[in-house]
């Protein structure tokens, strides 16, 4: 037995051998360059990560990026939530339908998909025409360029995301499972907070954390829809790179952006449990 | 397209009744009407005597017990157990005293705090009774519920289930497509098929008294014989005359004509070999038969031998292997002997 299991273990690995020396040269070692070079500028110093933590603007970019982040996948997951659960328990032919909406944008270059949104919400827009027209507005509201803009298109672009992560977990939850549920006494609303709710929290837990993690590192979106007002840390690395050309600071903003997105993933991990949304039927 | 037509059935409360059936004979779209999960086109069900139809299935009050457990993965035993009486608002010392006694029922006391995952199949399925129980509905009512255990437990079960129900006097709505699992629990059974009901009544009547052929097969085993009927003795006994000549006396279990092709079923435990000693109890009136061993298939406590009876076809008899008994080899020459109480007459269907 013990030989056996590992002759499996040792299949596993080669298998695994192929997608591990890609992650370890393009990945691996160039984080630990980037990891470098924070550190390093004609000798070790930590004067770029003092940067950060000292001068209050490069504070406040971070604390954007994080704000507009969660307000992002909070607007994910009350959109996302009621419409995976229609694709996850409607008859198949209804879902098959939704779901290649769903899934289409995928098809389209992310860039092209903005400035379609930017044509719709500009201050002559379809949006503010439709607005105006129909009387809700007197002039045109201010729907690009700023917060509201970047949290649309971010939205937009991460939704699917959130809706495929939440369907598979629901797809899992047994049906039969609610219909005991009213067997046994429950109204609709009972039988969804006591039995469907609680079994869907894996896909809960598990789109909240990739639309969130995504949205911090989130560039064309913020770039192109937000305002001077809504620089995210990615847009602010970007200018480091391109415009100051300081390499050293950019990769200490990286750094920084990459610590924080892993204290928050085993921060998550602590509350839910992540291995549940591997597991499928907790 | 239609799952079940023109199905009638009263109840009687306290009783253990079965709808028995092949697949796709509508049992379970039957029983779905009665929780509630499907709604009759036409027709109403009555619980105590009010109408049910308007009813969704959680007001109705009716515990069921489903074929997959349909056992809450996230919630421990004592949770699962608990579920109908938290719905119900019961309060707090009432739910511990109830679910206590209900695990208690089902022999899982101790198992309050494991979950479903840690369960055996069987447990799981004690745990979905409890919960079906506990908050002790009108009607108990089980899809297929052992269907997936192994033969052995599932025996086992059987009688458990049969012992719960006759000490909660509750009344059992259970479907099945297994014969002997109908007999054995059952106060009534209806065996459906194609949607409609063959036959309701106790199990001994059904097995010893089939209405058509249908229950004659898929209850229990029979054997068939094809005749054609030639006169009627006046007791509603028939003289039928088989395909090679062999006179036997039956009884019909429809009204039958002279000169109608039928069908005679026996069933292979009432056809004895005529020297032993359960044919002399048979008295004068014995329909008997000349045959030739073909095959004898032993199946543990007793013995299956296929019978050639010629031109009249062939029975199978199933002989007990008790102490002393003398078994027949193949290839010889036996004389059989049954009663025409036990042989059932159908009219024949043209193939």
């Amino acid at each position: 037995m013990r030989s056996m299991e590992g002759r499996e273990t040792r299949r596993h690995l080669l298998l695994l051998l192929p997608a591990l020396l890609v992650l370890a040269l393009l990945f691996a070692y160039p984080l630990l360059g980037i990891v470098n070079r924070s550190v390093y500028k004609a000798g070790y110093t930590l004067q770029f990560y003092r940067q950060i933590f000292r001068i209050p603007v490069y504070l406040q970019v971070l604390a954007a990026t994080f704000k507009v982040s969660a307000v992002v996948t909070i607007v994910c997951l009350v959109l996302g939530y009621p419409l995976a659960y229609v694709l996850a328990t409607r008859r198949p032919r209804t879902a098959q339908l939704l779901m290649i909406i769903v899934v289409l944008p995928f098809f389209t270059s992310i860039i092209v998909r903005t400035y379609a949104w930017m044509v719709l919400l500009g201050r002559n827009g379809i949006v503010n025409q439709y607005l105006m027209a129909l009387g809700f507005t007197d002039k045109p509201l201010p729907l690009l360029y700023n917060q509201a803009g970047v949290v649309i298109g971010m939205s937009y672009v991460l939704l699917p995301y959130m809706v495929l992560t939440v369907y598979s977990v629901m797809r899992g939850i047994d049906p039969g499972l609610v219909r005991a549920a009213h067997s046994l006494g429950a109204s609709r609303m009972q039988a969804f907070g006591r039995v469907f709710l609680p079994l869907s929290l894996p896909g809960i837990a598990g789109g909240t954390l990739l639309v969130f993690i995504l949205s911090l590192g989130f560039f064309i979106t913020p770039a192109l829809m937000g305002g001077p007002g809504d620089m995210m840390i990615a847009m602010l690395i970007e200018r480091e790179v391109e415009i100051t050309l300081n390499w050293s600071f950019a990769s200490a903003l990286a750094v920084v952006l990459l610590a924080l997105t892993l204290i928050g993933f085993a921060g998550y991990n602590r509350i839910v449990r992540l291995e549940r949304i591997f597991e499928g039927r907790g | 397209m239609v799952a079940v037509r023109d199905v009638s059935l009263t109840i009687a409360p306290g009783s253990f009744f079965t709808l028995l059936g092949p697949s796709g004979s509508g049992k379970t779209t039957t029983l779905m009407m009665v929780a509630g999960f499907a709604y009759p086109t036409r027709g109403e069900v009555f619980v105590d005597g009010k109408p049910m139809a308007a009813l969704p299935p959680q007001k109705r009050d009716l515990g069921m017990v489903f074929q997959s457990y349909a056992v809450f993965p996230h919630l421990t035993v004592f949770d699962n157990v608990a579920f109908p009486l938290q719905i119900r608002k019961t309060s707090r010392l009432e739910i511990l005293h109830r679910v206590g006694a209900a695990l208690e029922l089902v022999r899982l006391t101790g198992y309050e705090q494991r979950l479903p995952r840690q369960l055996s199949g069987g447990e799981q399925q004690r745990v979905a009774l409890a919960r079906a129980l506990v908050f002790r509905p009108r009607v108990l009512l089980m899809d297929e519920p052992l269907g997936a255990l192994d033969k052995k437990l599932r025996t086992h079960m059987q009688l458990e289930l049969k012992h719960i129900q006759q000490h909660l006097h509750v009344t059992v709505i259970y479907v099945t497509h297994d014969q002997e699992e109908a007999l054995t629990m059952s106060d009534c059974v209806a065996v459906m098929q194609g949607g409609g009901i063959e036959q309701v009544g106790p199990p001994a009547e059904l097995y010893d008294r089939p209405a058509s052929r249908f229950v004659a097969d898929f209850l229990g085993e029979s054997n068939f014989l094809d005749a054609v009927a030639v006169s009627a003795n006046g007791e509603g006994r028939w003289r039928c005359r088989a395909a090679g000549g062999l006179e036997f006396y039956g009884v019909g279990a429809v009204p039958i004509e002279a000169g109608q092709p039928i069908t005679a079923a026996v069933r292979p435990e009432k056809l004895v070999q005529a020297e032993d000693a359960g044919a002399a109890a048979l008295g004068p009136g014995a329909n008997t038969c000349k045959g030739l061993v073909e095959e004898a298939i032993y199946v543990g406590d007793a013995t299956r031998y296929r019978v050639g009876l010629g031109a009249d076809g062939t029975v199978t008899i199933k002989v007990p292997n008790r102490v002393g008994a003398r078994p027949p080899a193949t290839g010889a020459a036996v004389v059989l002997a049954w009663s025409p109480e036990d042989t059932r007459l159908f009219p024949r269907v043209a193939a």
